[in-house]
């Protein structure tokens, strides 16, 4: 039987339509059609606009009869379209009265805010058309790749190693030596790398299309251009980077997108997206009117009584998450990028946005948090919140979690920071933080791997900057160097910046393999910022946003100058993953509930068993007893790890093994390159198994077996 | 150059010639081809891609339709394609699903 509902029942024009149907909201391919559906709260007419792809002016307006509008949205289904060829967009009859909030214009055309794939920006840094009446263009997509019954890999979050990156910056320079530069399948070649660095998830910054061309400027320094290069800015929830993809410019990268998560997949790597739902590419008043804000400005945005915006994300706007509406577009934007293209997880921007009610105030129990935690699409998906806004909320340990958000650990990033220079006074503290800081997160019965630890993100300075620079250098940004944060708790060893001091370089050497082995053997989950494995510098820039150059892309020839570096993070990331003791579900009880004559962690200091928690104490020690490794369920060995911040040698007394065991060498950053560290499983025994001499501000890491 | 495909089968196999550009307005008439060849009953699909010159995304959808339509158990070989075309299919990773070859002989 031939069915009925696929025929026509109106026509414009040349067009065939029928009434569409409301749900799914965007574009979908219907039998013999596309179901075009848009909500506004505000407008009184709607016009779907075809083009031809990249024509500069339409090949047809389609009005949406009265009889086709249910509620707010309106429905249509246009029959007979070469969908593999069209762009669309819709002009929105309503009011125009910005100090009332109201934005609508049809002489504009306006992109949909469900649109799959965006055309306009489809190879990174070409100049646009800026006469083009519609700048950025909705396409439809096919949900046809072959998955090969890939799905996410769902690793269990203690377990997880994160490496952030930037999806260009990551293959862009030339040394990268890969076939496709600077794309998403650029990164497939550098699977085999990611693989030998042994991390297990890649978090890439935002790959939403944005456009690199917003508040781009010559660079007051060079000249050359600078850019929106990180791509905080969403244009389209729901479409990739065009620009991002070797394929761009033929309109493929959704397929090119899923073809790289399921190498990665295939290597045991998962990928997480930065998503930015705080605030849109079309910022304030004076911004461009892109989509949102032509369709329902006061739907999608925080607005004052006054009409303007409020900006508690530092760019312009603020999209209000928690009207019920835009709440949906967040949900199903999630729950696409998760069913659509198995992502493994996300990391929110500014979160804490997420958590303000439509008139910025913080909310007790915020819908939006709450409905993402319960959601049945993203069970399994990793959700980690940057738990702070620009509007001043910061919420680190306190963020409304429903049992599943984890969290960016800013205060595990500035303890850290602080102890590696060698403040008094951070013992405590980082003795909080080693654990998986269980000050902030056991109280509400959240595991350690809620801690997301860092110590170096894209924001701020990298871990070769972090021991080289006492301040921020980012006059190349072309903002006077007010730009970036000024609280860095860093220190440059001596010298600020470039050095040919031997005694210098080697110390700077030592305190990046401090953090790198403090990172590794702290309970939560570690993240490793690109390049910081092979000492990248950005030359004391620690706000890099705007710059299509050497100061984000990777330089691999890093990786044979600082080869040993390399590694050493190598061997404390296989170390990690060798020994279930560092990866804890459940934070510590400091008891012994195993038997085994130890506590599951202990607490020691230039003497064993005697931590020194004074203020102007500078070292700290621990043990792990394996035992107690996951619960007991995993037995593992014993793990000692001794940090000396003073600027003296110190000897530290061991604490003792059951008879039979032996303390063995896994890493000491005291030693040259490379006697720092050896391969998991192949640790020598200590000399002395009474004490060791730790060198000024180095780290040592044992094993007892 | 104007797009053209011919089409033969012999025994269970089906081959198919492609040659100028694959794009939006000539994938119809790829697509029928690979209608034809399913509705034939062909265990084998060759597609014999030396004078194809260029393939869009609506050219990489049929190559798509022709997997699902015939089955995991179709073997599909892509016979001495062009760099260009080459490339496309490897980037969006359908060369996977696919044998891609310089030369085919039965």
């Amino acid at each position: 039987m031939e069915r009925v509902d696929i025929h026509p029942t109106h026509q414009h024009g040349q067009f065939k339509l029928r009434v569409g149907r409301p749900l799914p909201f965007g574009a979908t391919l219907v039998p013999g059609g596309v179901n075009f559906s848009i909500f506004s709260s505000v407008a009184t007419g709607c016009i779907l606009v075809l083009f031809e792809r990249h024509a500069l002016q339409p090949m047809a307006e389609i009005p949406f009869p009265d009889e086709f509008r249910i509620g707010n949205v309106f429905a249509m289904i246009v029959f007979g379209l070469d969908y593999e060829n069209i762009e669309y967009g819709y002009r929105i009859d309503g009011p125009y009265d910005p100090p009332a909030g109201h934005w609508c214009n049809p002489s504009q055309i306006v992109m949909d805010p469900y649109a799959k794939v965006i055309g306009g920006r489809d190879v990174w840094g070409k100049t646009p058309n800026w006469d083009d009446p519609y700048p950025h263009r909705a396409r439809l997509a096919f949900d046809d790749f072959d998955w090969e019954n890939d799905r996410p890999l769902e690793i269990p979050p203690e377990d997880q190693i994160i490496y952030e990156m930037h999806v260009r910056s990551f293959t862009r320079h030339p040394s990268a030596g890969v076939k496709h530069p600077g794309t998403f399948a650029g990164i497939i070649e550098k699977i085999p790398y990611l693989k030998e660095l042994g991390i297990t998830s890649i978090e890439l910054m935002p790959i939403y299309e944005f456009d690199e061309f917003e508040n781009s400027r010559p660079s007051p320094v060079t000249g050359e251009t600078l850019y929106n290069y990180w791509g905080y800015s969403t244009v389209g929830f729901f479409a990739p980077k065009a620009g991002y993809a070797a394929t761009g410019k033929f309109g493929m990268q959704v397929d090119e997108v899923k073809n790289l998560i399921k190498q990665l997949h295939k290597h045991g790597i998962e990928v997480i997206l930065d998503v930015v739902f705080n605030h849109t590419a079309e910022g304030n008043e004076k911004g461009p009117v892109i989509s949102f804000r032509g369709i329902d400005n006061k739907t999608y945005y925080m607005l004052t009584p006054e009409g303007y915006y409020f900006n508690f994300s530092g760019c312009g706007n603020t999209l209000n998450c928690n009207n019920p509406i835009v709440r949906n577009i967040v949900l199903d934007c999630l729950r696409y990028w998760a069913a659509e293209y198995h992502i493994d997880g996300f990391r929110f921007d500014l979160a804490s946005i997420l958590g303000r009610d439509p008139w910025g105030a913080p909310l007790a129990n915020p819908p939006l948090l709450e409905s993402l935690a319960f959601d049945p699409i993203l069970a399994h998906c990793k959700l980690i919140a940057e738990a702070w806004d620009a509007g001043g909320l910061y919420q680190v340990g306190t963020f409304p979690a429903f049992g599943r958000w984890a969290e960016w650990n800013g205060k595990y990033r500035d303890t850290v920071r602080r102890f590696l220079k060698g403040d008094g006074g951070m013992v405590g503290d980082m003795a909080q933080r080693l654990q998986g800081s269980p000050d902030l997160y056991a109280r509400a019965g959240r595991g350690p791997a809620t801690s997301i630890n860092f110590i170096t993100a894209h924001d701020g300075f990298t871990l070769y900057d972090l021991v080289s620079y006492n301040v921020k250098h980012n006059e190349a940004n072309g903002e006077n160097n007010n730009d970036g944060s000024n609280d860095n708790e860093s220190w440059n060893c001596g010298v600020e910046g470039e050095t040919d001091d031997p005694g210098i370089i080697a110390l700077r050497q030592r305190q990046m393999r401090n953090a790198i082995a403090m990172l590794l053997v702290s309970q939560g989950v570690p993240m490793i910022l690109m390049g910081d494995e092979v000492g990248r510098t950005q030359y004391g820039n620690n706000n890099t946003y705007c710059h299509d150059n050497e100061l984000n892309w990777l330089d691999w020839n890093l990786l044979q100058k600082n080869a040993d570096l390399f590694q050493f993070v190598k061997h404390c990331i296989a170390f990690r993953r060798a020994h279930p003791v560092l990866r804890h579900r459940e934070h510590f009880r400091n008891h012994d509930y195993m038997g085994s004559g130890y506590p599951d962690i202990s607490w020691h200091g230039t003497q064993a068993w005697h931590a020194d928690w004074s203020a102007s104490s500078r070292t700290l020690a621990f043990m792990l007893c394996g035992k107690h490794a996951k619960n007991g369920s995993t037995p593992d060995d014993f793990i000692y790890v001794a940090m000396n911040m003073y600027w003296e040698a110190l000897w530290f007394e061991l604490p003792r093994l059951p008879v039979g065991l032996q303390w063995h060498v896994f890493a000491n950053t005291g030693v040259a390159a490379p006697g720092d560290s050896c391969k998991p499983g192949q640790e020598p025994p200590l000399a002395d198994q009474k004490g060791l001499l730790l060198g000024d501000r180095s780290v040592t890491i044992l094993i007892g077996r | 150059m104007a797009f053209s495909t011919t089409i033969t089968t012999a025994g269970d196999t089906a081959t198919i010639t492609l040659s100028g550009e694959l794009d939006a307005s000539s994938a119809p008439q790829f697509k029928a081809e690979v209608e034809q060849a399913a509705s034939q009953g062909a265990k084998k699909l060759v597609l014999m891609m030396q004078d194809l010159e260029y393939m869009a995304s609506a050219g990489l959808r049929v190559l798509i339709f022709a997997k699902q339509k015939m089955g995991a158990d179709t073997d599909i070989y892509l016979v001495g394609t062009q760099e260009l075309v080459k490339e496309t299919i490897e980037k969006t990773g359908f060369d996977q699903s696919v044998y891609m070859v310089d030369t085919y002989d039965d």
